[in-house]
């Protein structure tokens, strides 16, 4: 086994409105635990133009938080850094722990309800990988599911389920990983998301945080699959928070009272 | 259990002769002027449309406001009946929190195979954000309506346990006042136990289930839809009752990690929120985020542990019917005593031998939906026409795990003051429990409902159904 | 401590009972002065609506001014924000609101005031029963009052609620002073027709003063004198200096008790200071016209500074 690495991250996210707020709440899923092969040396969050109103472990055991913009603010910075250790265990994370139970993620929930398309792709796999073990079915499932849908920003958004975005065969990462999930919960295996960051081995500067899936078989218990990339998370992936879907992990959900727009800017910086 | 045809009167064990809770109450009663009486019960009747006792009917013209008819005949209930029903009430209700506090945690009653999983993973009134909470003091019904139904001299059955947002609550005061001013002789000769004490009780025991170490004195206030929800007079009656202020939405924000509501000289915080706005519509950030109704980012506030929600969020798993017919069993894991309440025998659709049956014997049964509640969606086999039992066979059969059955109960009757005089109806019982850390208080009556309609056995306000002055006597 | 929300809902609930009442008020003055009139009504009906400040929403649904009509829609037209029916179902509504803050004798009149009057205007009303369907509203919501009066703490739910009161009287009496500022103005009384008779009696009748003034007056009725006894004299419960001073008390009580003055203070505080400097002849000379509409924008300001000082919405 190689040995772990550091990741030191820089995460930062603005709102700017183009009105001064009335009333505004963001719920963050920011910041790393400790666990499952990954080390937060250190972590801090700071937040500009806002208040931390409270935090707590959410049911998935995400630490979440809650923040109010200030009234009158016209822009809020969450900026969340730190640095985390991370072994290699090739997307294994292991058993089941929380009071949150494996049936959970059995259900389909309203992004991730399967359609004809998502009932398709598990028929086709079930064809292929007839008789094939369980990892090996969904190693191909994910193959299955990047070669059908390529990979494209802007095209798709926060709210577009599974079956649209395997209908459409275009999508990000977060649509990767619902359908991978939608279609793991129709062959029979919990599945669940996850959303963190990766390096890229390319670059410092990402586009956005990363999101992929894991689904539970008898035989590992947690294995993580990153459709979009065609691999098993290794040691450059940093799990931040998981849900059933997008809306229980989402880094950053929120909610505004009164007129006008804002503007969403990230900037994420992952490096060893 | 089964419609024997012969039906419990609760005031009359003989024409002539009645039963002894009743025996002073009857004999005053023959010494009445008919005429009399039924003055009173006009008079009772402006007095409730003075003061407001109304309800709005959902679908109808905002404007229109009905009443809820008020019999005069009160319901009496002796002192040993009632210890019976308050011991069982009590042990099914420390069930019903073990059981939720249970289902949100370790889930053992499911590790245990004592209910099927289906029961919880399936129900859409199970709150998974609730995982894990550990509500403040442990309570997770802070006040219960259990619905209790009698067919003989011993045979009390609990229909519903109501552990979500019982109502009606108000009823039980108001009629007690309007009998009071209306009889003030009869309870100076029956020793009535008092109801009037519950508003007091029932801040008392939300108080005490506030968030520990924020403050003395917790500030308790009562959340309600608004002026137009169809239980607003209770809401309303509720928060003057207790001295707690009424607050909607638009008046709770988020401040300083508090929920706090907006007053004339700034933002006060909430320690306590009785709230009666459902599940889905109280927190927008957490749950639908479409609602008006409720205060974005109280969901996150009450998992800090810095707000009592009442009841807490979730808890209407406790309420769907088909988890009903598990009751006995959930009483037993988890006082490790047999339920002094019995249950209605209940058919679950979703088992193919049991919906076998309740197709077979559909004009017996009463079949409920298993979310449903108010009466609505359910079929009561006995009263319906050929047509009605087809059309709802054609839903039983599309989506059976959606539906419950059960024989339909010979409910008890109590007279109510018809023109002819005195003329049996069948009722039922809710009586008022509450929850708080250290214990569990029953409101000695509650509120009778009565189906006014000759025979008939639904007893909901929504569909003709009046209610009744309620007396437990002393001993 | 109260709601912000509860202070608007006394302040409203109590605007409305004033504005049924004035809307009464305007309607009885109508009615009498169509009665003593032989010749072609339809011009008093018609200033009754100019008075009531209702043109638009008249003509949107009407041609002609005749009694009916006007009777109707001033007191049970929906589409007519400011009919009885509707202030009266808007003040229980907003009682129905701060039900809590209200004493049961309170809460009751305002309920039944509502069940009368809806009872009452559920039909067309007819000129023959206009009289005393207009005394039997009067007497309603003046219980509404009595017991506000009788029954009530003297604190913060008080002076929220005659806040309403007396900036909606303010308010009226204004718009009706100015609706026929031009009758009162010293080249109409040149004039000295029977019209301009009438104007005046409309005017003194709409805010039921036709007899305190002539006791007052002794009979002697000028342009001048009556405005001076609508604006200043602050012996008439409908002047618009008594209606201040009643603003600056209650606005004054809540100063001391909150232990906080907002910009609302200081504004009623130069509108009582104006009232009680000034005189007849001054605002004759600097314009009636422009004195009036000055005072119907600074109470109109005034309450929107009050709903946000005490934070009514948010």
């Amino acid at each position: 086994m190689s040995s772990p690495i550091r990741l030191a991250i820089t995460h930062v996210t603005t709102y700017s409105y183009d009105q001064p707020v009335h009333y505004a709440l963001q719920q963050l899923r920011l910041v790393p635990r400790s666990g499952h092969g990954q080390t937060v040396l250190d972590w801090s969050s700071t937040i500009t133009g806002g208040t931390k109103q409270a935090s707590f472990s959410d049911q998935f055991v995400n630490h979440t938080e809650l923040v109010k913009v200030d009234a009158g603010a016209t822009r809020i910075e969450i900026r969340s850094e730190g640095t985390v250790e991370v072994e290699d265990n090739h997307g294994i994370i292991g058993t089941h722990k929380g009071f949150a139970p494996l049936w959970l993620f059995e259900n389909p929930t309203p992004t991730t309800s399967p359609g004809p398309a998502i009932r398709a792709l598990a028929r086709q796999l079930r064809a292929e990988q007839d008789g094939a073990d369980t990892l090996a079915q969904l190693h191909a499932l994910s193959a299955m599911i990047l070669s059908q849908v390529s990979y494209e920003t802007g095209r798709t958004n926060s709210d577009t389920t599974a079956e649209s975005a395997l209908t459409a065969g275009h999508g990000v990462c977060q649509d990767h990983a619902h359908i991978m999930i939608a279609a793991a919960r129709l062959l029979g295996h919990p599945a669940r998301y996850v959303s963190g960051y990766l390096m890229m081995n390319d670059r410092v500067d990402q586009d956005a945080s990363h999101a992929w899936c894991e689904v539970w078989t008898e035989a590992l218990g947690w294995v993580g699959f990153d459709v979009s990339n065609g691999i098993s998370p290794d040691a450059r992936y940093v799990r931040v928070a998981t849900g059933r879907d997008y809306r229980d992990a989402a880094p950053i959900m929120g909610i505004r009272q009164g007129p006008g727009d804002e503007h969403l800017q990230v900037s994420l910086q992952v490096q060893q | 259990m089964a419609d024997t045809g012969s039906t419990f009167d609760e005031m009359l064990a003989r024409s002539d002769q009645p039963r002894p809770p009743y025996e002073s109450y009857f004999q005053w009663f023959a010494n009445e002027d008919l005429k009399d009486l039924r003055r009173k019960s006009r008079e009772a009747e402006a007095f409730f449309r003075r003061i407001g006792i109304t309800f709005n009917v959902y679908g109808q013209d905002e404007a229109d406001e009905r009443l809820i008819p008020f019999d005069i005949v009160p319901r009496i209930i002796s002192a040993r009946e009632w210890a019976t029903l308050e011991r069982g009430i009590e042990q099914r209700v420390r069930a019903i929190n073990a059981f939720l506090h249970d289902i949100y945690h370790r889930q053992e009653i499911l590790r245990a195979g004592r209910i099927p999983k289906e029961i919880i993973s399936k129900n859409t009134a199970f709150l998974p954000e609730m995982i894990g909470v550990n509500p403040p003091g442990g309570v997770y019904t802070h006040i219960v309506g259990t619905d209790l139904v009698r067919t003989g001299e011993n045979e009390f059955f609990v229909l519903e346990d109501n552990a979500r947002t019982p109502s009606g609550v108000s009823y039980m005061l108001e009629n007690r006042e309007t009998m009071l001013q209306m009889f003030p002789e009869l309870f100076s000769q029956l020793k009535v136990r008092p109801v009037s004490a519950y508003p007091q009780l029932l801040r008392r025991s939300l108080a005490d289930c506030a968030p520990e170490g924020l403050t003395d004195r917790p500030t308790v206030a009562v959340l309600t839809p608004g002026i137009h929800n169809s239980a607003y007079f209770e809401h309303a009656f509720l928060a003057d009752q207790m001295g707690a202020e009424l607050v909607e939405s638009h008046d709770l924000v988020v401040e300083n990690g508090r929920v706090a509501m907006r007053t004339t000289q700034g933002y006060h915080p909430i320690d306590v929120l009785y709230r009666r706005v459902d599940d889905d519509y109280l927190d927008p950030l957490t749950f639908n985020p479409d609602s008006l109704l409720g205060v974005p980012g109280i969901m996150d506030v009450y998992r800090a542990g810095n707000i009592t929600i009442a009841n807490a969020p979730g808890t209407g798993i406790a309420d769907d019917k088909a988890l009903y017919s598990y009751m006995p069993d959930i009483v037993e894991f988890y006082t490790g005593e047999r339920a002094i309440l019995q249950n209605v025998p209940t058919w679950r659709c979703s088992e193919a031998d049991s919906l076998a049956y309740v197709l077979d014997h559909l004009s017996d049964l009463v079949v409920k939906e298993v979310h449903g509640s108010g009466g609505y969606g359910m079929l009561v086999g006995p009263a319906a026409s050929k047509k009605e039992i087809a059309a709802f066979e054609k839903k039983l059969r599309a989506r059976p795990s959606n539906y419950i059955a059960q024989p339909t109960l010979a409910l008890s009757t109590v007279p109510i003051l018809s023109k002819a005089g005195l003329a049996p109806r069948h009722v039922d019982l809710r009586p008022f429990v509450l929850v708080s850390p250290n214990k569990v208080e029953i409101t000695p009556g509650g509120l009778t409902r009565v189906a006014l309609k000759k025979g008939s056995l639904v007893v909901n306000s929504s569909q003709g159904g009046g209610t009744k002055d309620t007396w437990v006597l002393g001993d | 401590m109260m709601l912000g929300k509860t202070a608007g809902g006394l302040f409203w609930m109590f605007r409305y009972i004033e504005r049924a009442e004035n809307t009464a008020r305007l309607l009885e003055a109508g009615w009498r002065i169509a009665l003593t009139r032989s010749d072609g009504e339809s011009n008093e009906w018609q200033s009754v609506v100019n008075t009531a400040g209702i043109d638009a929403a008249y003509s949107a649904k009407f041609d002609s001014f005749d009694s009916g009509s006007v009777i109707n829609f001033l007191l049970r037209d929906r589409d007519n924000p400011s009919s009885v029916l509707s202030s009266i179902e808007a003040a229980r509504s907003n009682a129905r609101m701060v039900r809590t803050a209200l004493s049961s004798e309170v809460w009751e009149a305002v309920n039944e005031c509502w069940m009368e009057v809806k009872s009452a205007l559920a039909r067309p009303v007819s000129e023959r029963t206009l009289h005393e369907l207009l005394a039997a509203i009067r007497y309603r919501t003046s219980v509404v009052r009595g017991a506000l009066h009788g029954t009530m703490l003297r604190n913060d739910i008080f002076a929220f609620s005659r806040l309403g009161t007396f900036l909606e009287r303010a308010d009226n009496t204004a718009r009706i002073l100015d609706v026929k500022y031009y009758v009162l103005l010293p080249s109409a009384a040149f004039v000295g027709s029977r019209i301009d008779n009438v104007q005046w009696e409309v005017i003194l009748r709409s805010v039921s003063a036709e007899r305190s003034y002539r006791w007052l007056n002794g009979g002697e009725t000028t342009p001048m004198g009556i405005a001076e006894f609508l604006i200043l004299d602050k012996r008439m419960p409908r002047s618009l200096a008594f209606c201040y001073s009643k603003i600056g008390e209650n606005l004054n009580w809540l100063a001391n008790d909150y232990g906080t003055r907002h910009e609302s203070h200081t504004l009623a505080d130069r509108i009582c200071g104006q009232l009680n400097g000034t005189t007849v002849n001054t605002i004759f000379e600097e314009g009636l016209h422009e004195f009036l509409t000055a005072s119907i924008n600074d109470t109109s300001t005034l309450a929107s500074l009050i709903q946000t000082d005490f934070r009514f919405y948010q």
